[in-house]
């Protein structure tokens, strides 16, 4: 299996279908677009059903010498492979969402969408730093497009900001790229994630590296593009910048950052858990006070990927291993809020939660699926969303309790305003009668959700599934951040770890004074 | 025997000026009706040159024999991609033009062979290893451009342009002029390897300074570089389509390679007094190029500063002064003059109902509802000025800032990187008004069977698909790079 190209296979289908897609009409270019998702989704399968867990570091391995400079380079590990699934799951549940919304330019349309999708399996596949770059901008372009085009009626002003601040955060990254190759005379990925990049440069390699993903996670304060680019996006455009466009910053921060700049990234770990949390904190009020469903869902966001960076800069399994789960679980809880809200949103053409109420009564079938996407974005037990920032949380009590203690109000916020928000829309009296004549899912609505709703549960029952892929790739990353990994407030008081933790502190040190 | 050789080194030269003597009188007798075969004829005779230059380029890295009467000329692979350059430039502007002329009753039996002396004069710039030869193709290349600003002689932007175009010029002209004078005065000699061993590896004299900065200054005139870009928007938007295009391409591939050859070769043994004066406009070229372009609604105007923009950061692989930066500058090169095609193609396409002219960006609201092709090629175009990947322009960008890092200048390429966000600006909203706005449905009409056929093949060049030029590309760049880093 491992001759067989399947990644530039999974490549290639969303791309094929982008082009054929483009010049056709609404009827052909939406069933063209389906095809060639669920053909991916197809070989996403087997993808998952033929990784060796436990097996190699990098499998699925293809490389042609095509360019100058860098190389077609392609393989995965458990990481990448979790974030294709999500990729490739997510990407049909959009072309269902746009199956009646879009009317306008329809070719167009699916084809940017497909274009999209082969960009996106390209961030998580690539193995060279410029293939990787390359993949991770040009999704700027078809994004610009479905915003601008496609969008609400603030969209120019939102496309405009999407693409210029992350096209800022980037370039940067690039300078820092060319140095890091300069210096390591390579552009592999895997060996420059075992490279020991002298204590002085990671410093700036890596500010450069996280003004990129900082802007494409986004943390506070850079984050005030997405809830622009999300309310002004259709549908499917907010899906895909929440389930999957957001996840490269985490991917970034995990591929790049960590395993590069070890001793930087424990440098610099205070300033992200303080921009963390204060994004969980500021963001969730903020989104507490919002009457636009779109913009709450947004905000929503910024505070949980704030838990992703909490625990990913914990250096430590458990926080790793959370971090990885939240993001999987957010692309899925997310992408199906949004769904949720396209769905009435498409009835009602209004995002003002005011507009609504009492839905429960005339769709109770919608009423219990968004509930279950409720509990599972408040972290209830048994749902994804619970899982993972259990284990982000759990992580980053080990380093600072602290930093732990105000990320976890972040769940009691996010409680408060999916509550509220659930409460205002779908209970209470049917204040508005257009609300109220609204119809109960269709069969597409119910062939999207219920998927969705599988995946949330699956993932909040049997966790393991998605995370004994990642365990071996999870215990690697620990292993290399362990030489920097900072003195933690839970590390004093146990006298026994004293030898381990002077042996590690020693190795730091002698990194600090420049091995290399 | 030196002279029998160097004969046989420049046929490129003696076949376009025989040719240009020869079409000149098929000229005299045939008068305009002849244009078209003239046109025709000057552009075999431009492939049938870069198809002599071809071997030079492949052939490797020349020592002696390159050179040609007395050192005058430098026949290196160098001079020959440039040249290469510049005849792809000069024939693309004799395929777009009589359409556009045609249309003005304006199509003359001059505008090829004025093209022709144009390249000859061009091919002898970058070929120059002498301050005087230089001076000569300068001025041959120079002469015909002004004529060319100008050939439109019933519109009254056209002559303007003209007219500030030879002003300007004469005046750069003059200050490099001046330069060479200093130069010659403090070192004793024009050739560019007298220059080098006179001015040594030692502190420079304050004489050889100021002939430095002198002909520092009159090539960044001839290149558009800020601080001595103020013509370029007023000539461009004057000038008729086609010879902005011919502006756009080959006189920028010329006076660039001019410029590297004389800061690397003929001053190459004083990088710290060049490097900071080319640092300086590069980043201010960049800068001005993308702020200037911000507020312009004209679509020429706008590519004007585009191109004081991409000068900008073509000196930024100048600055490294390495190897690398040259190849790094000359595939920049490449994937410009590929771009400028493109978007000139357009420029000549976009005409409303009665055939005029539409330059305004405004007017081209919705183009993709109504041309989706040709607002597909411009957007292309436009991503790829701004260097966005997957399209080619990124590579362009790619290899200049992969050099300035190599060389050691972190902060110019960070610099020059952050301010090409600011460019990326004005070519979005070029991409918005084409694909966001209401359809205005003002253009019109369609495009000659040929021009079509040069917009598709650059816009497929432009398109990711170029990236498997790269290694071929780089392979050549690095080749030409390297001879201009051979001393006899």
């Amino acid at each position: 299996m491992s001759q067989f190209p399947i990644l530039s296979l999974m490549l290639l289908v969303p791309l094929v279908g982008a082009v054929l897609s483009m010049k056709s009409g609404r009827e052909t270019a939406r069933v063209i677009a389906l095809v060639a998702t669920l053909i991916d989704f197809a070989l996403g399968v087997v993808l998952w059903t033929h990784y060796d867990v436990g097996g190699a570091q990098w499998q699925f391995q293809e490389r042609a010498a095509l360019f100058a400079g860098f190389e077609w380079k392609l393989g995965i590990d458990g990481i990448a492979l979790m974030l294709i699934a999500l990729t490739v799951f997510l990407m049909p549940v959009c072309i269902g969402a746009s199956w009646n919304a879009i009317e306008k330019r329809a070719g167009e349309y699916y084809a940017a969408f497909l274009f999209m999708e082969t960009l996106m399996i390209g961030v998580f596949a690539a193995q060279d730093l410029f293939l990787f770059y390359i993949m991770f901008e040009a999704g700027l372009i078809p994004m610009y497009l479905i915003i601008g085009i496609w969008g609400g009626a603030e969209r120019i002003y939102a496309s405009y900001k999407f693409f210029l601040y992350t096209l800022l955060g980037s370039v940067l990254m690039l300078i820092a790229m060319f140095w890091m190759v300069n210096e390591a005379g390579t552009t592999d990925i895997p060996t420059l994630m075992a490279y020991d990049f002298p204590a002085s440069a990671q410093t700036w390699l890596f500010l450069a590296f996280f003004a990129s993903f900082a802007v494409k996670m986004p943390m506070w304060p850079v984050h005030t593009w997405l809830p622009d680019a999300h309310v002004q996006a259709p549908t499917a455009g907010s899906v895909i910048l929440a389930g999957v466009l957001l996840k490269m910053g985490g991917y970034g921060f995990i591929r790049f950052s960590l395993p590069m700049f070890p001793i930087a990234s424990a440098y610099f770990a205070p300033l992200v858990w303080g921009l963390s949390i204060a994004a969980v904190v500021i963001t969730s009020l903020i989104a507490l006070v919002q009457t636009d469903m779109k913009k709450l869902i947004a905000y929503s966001s910024v505070a949980h990927m704030a838990i992703v960076t909490v625990g990913l800069f914990a250096f430590n399994r458990q926080g790793l291993e959370g971090s990885m789960v939240v993001m999987l679980s957010h692309g899925v809880v997310s992408g199906a809020l949004f769904l949720a809200v396209g769905v009435i949103y498409d009835r009602l053409h209004t995002r003002e939660i005011a507009r609504y109420g009492g839905l429960a009564i005339n769709m109770p079938y919608y009423a219990l699926f968004f509930l279950v996407f409720t509990m599972a974005s408040i972290g209830l037990p048994g749902t994804s969303g619970f899982v993972g920032e259990f284990l982000s949380l759990l992580g980053v009590y080990h380093e600072s309790s602290w930093v732990a203690l105000i990320s976890t109000t972040g769940i009691i916020l996010g409680a408060a305003y999916m509550l509220y928000l659930y409460r205002r829309v779908a209970f209470g009296d049917q204040k508005n009668a257009d609300a109220a004549a609204m119809l109960d899912l269709d069969a597409r609505e119910w062939a999207m959700m219920v998927p969705l709703v599988a995946v949330v549960l699956w993932m909040g029952i049997y966790p393991e599934s998605f995370l004994a892929p990642m365990r071996k790739d999870i215990g690697a990353l620990e292993a290399r951040v362990a030489i920097a990994r900072p003195k933690g407030d839970a590390d004093v008081k146990t006298g026994a770890n004293a030898p381990a933790t002077s042996a590690a502190a020693a190795l730091a040190t002698a990194q600090l004074k420049g091995v290399k | 025997m030196d002279f029998i050789h160097s004969l046989f080194a420049i046929s490129a030269e003696e076949l376009i000026s025989s040719a240009v003597l020869v079409l000149l009188l098929v000229a005299a007798w045939g008068g305009d009706k002849a244009s078209r075969a003239i046109s025709i004829a000057a552009f075999a005779v431009l492939m049938a040159a870069a198809f002599l230059a071809v071997p030079v380029l492949t052939g490797g890295v020349g020592g002696q024999a390159t050179l040609a009467f007395g050192g005058h000329l430098k026949l290196d692979a160098f001079a020959a991609f440039a040249k290469l350059l510049i005849y792809l430039g000069s024939g693309v502007t004799l395929i777009i033009a009589p359409a556009f002329f045609d249309r003005f009753k304006a199509m003359r039996a001059e505008f090829p062979l004025l093209v022709l002396l144009a390249a000859l004069g061009m091919g002898i710039m970058v070929s120059a290893n002498d301050l005087l030869t230089l001076y000569i193709g300068l001025e041959l290349n120079s002469l015909a451009a002004y004529v060319l600003a100008a050939f439109l002689r019933a519109d009254g932007r056209s002559a303007e342009a003209g007219l500030k175009y030879f002003v300007l010029g004469s005046l750069a002209s003059g200050i490099l002029l001046y330069g060479i004078s200093l130069t010659y005065g403090f070192t004793g000699t024009t050739s560019f390897d007298g220059v080098r061993v006179a001015l040594g590896t030692g502190t420079l004299s304050v004489g050889a300074t100021f002939g430095l900065v002198f002909v520092l200054a009159g090539l960044a005139f001839k290149i558009s570089a800020a601080p001595f870009h103020m013509w370029t928007p007023d000539v461009y938007e004057g000038a008729p389509a086609p010879v902005t295009a011919f502006f756009a391409m080959s006189p920028k591939v010329a006076a660039l390679a001019l410029l590297m050859r004389v800061s690397l070769d003929a001053f190459g043994g004083q990088p710290g007094a060049w490097q900071q004066i080319v640092i300086f406009a590069s980043l201010l070229s960049i800068v001005i190029g993308a702020l200037g372009a911000i507020g312009q609604d004209n679509i020429k105007r706008l590519l004007a500063y585009s191109s004081i923009n991409n000068v900008g950061f073509m000196l930024i692989g100048l600055a490294a002064g390495t190897p690398t930066g040259a190849s790094a500058m000359l595939v920049y090169l490449v994937i410009y003059i590929v771009s400028s095609i493109a978007a000139f193609v357009v420029v000549l396409a976009l005409r409303d109902a009665e055939g005029n002219a539409v330059e305004s960006i405004a007017q081209l609201g919705g183009l993709s509802r109504t041309r989706p092709g040709l607002a597909a090629a411009l957007a292309a175009v436009m991503f790829s000025l701004a260097g966005i990947p997957p399209l080619f322009g990124f590579w362009a960008k790619f290899v200049v800032f992969q050099a300035a890092v190599q060389a050691h200048l972190v902060v110019l390429a960070a610099l020059g990187i952050a301010a090409s966000v600011i460019g990326a600006f004005y070519y979005l909203k070029v991409v918005k008004v084409l694909y966001f706005d209401e359809a205005t449905d003002t253009v019109r009409g369609g495009e000659p069977f040929a021009n079509a056929v040069l917009l598709f093949a650059s816009t497929v060049f432009l398109s990711p698909l170029g990236y498997l030029l790269t290694r071929w590309l780089g392979a050549l760049a690095g080749s030409a790079a390297a001879a201009l880093f051979h001393f006899a």
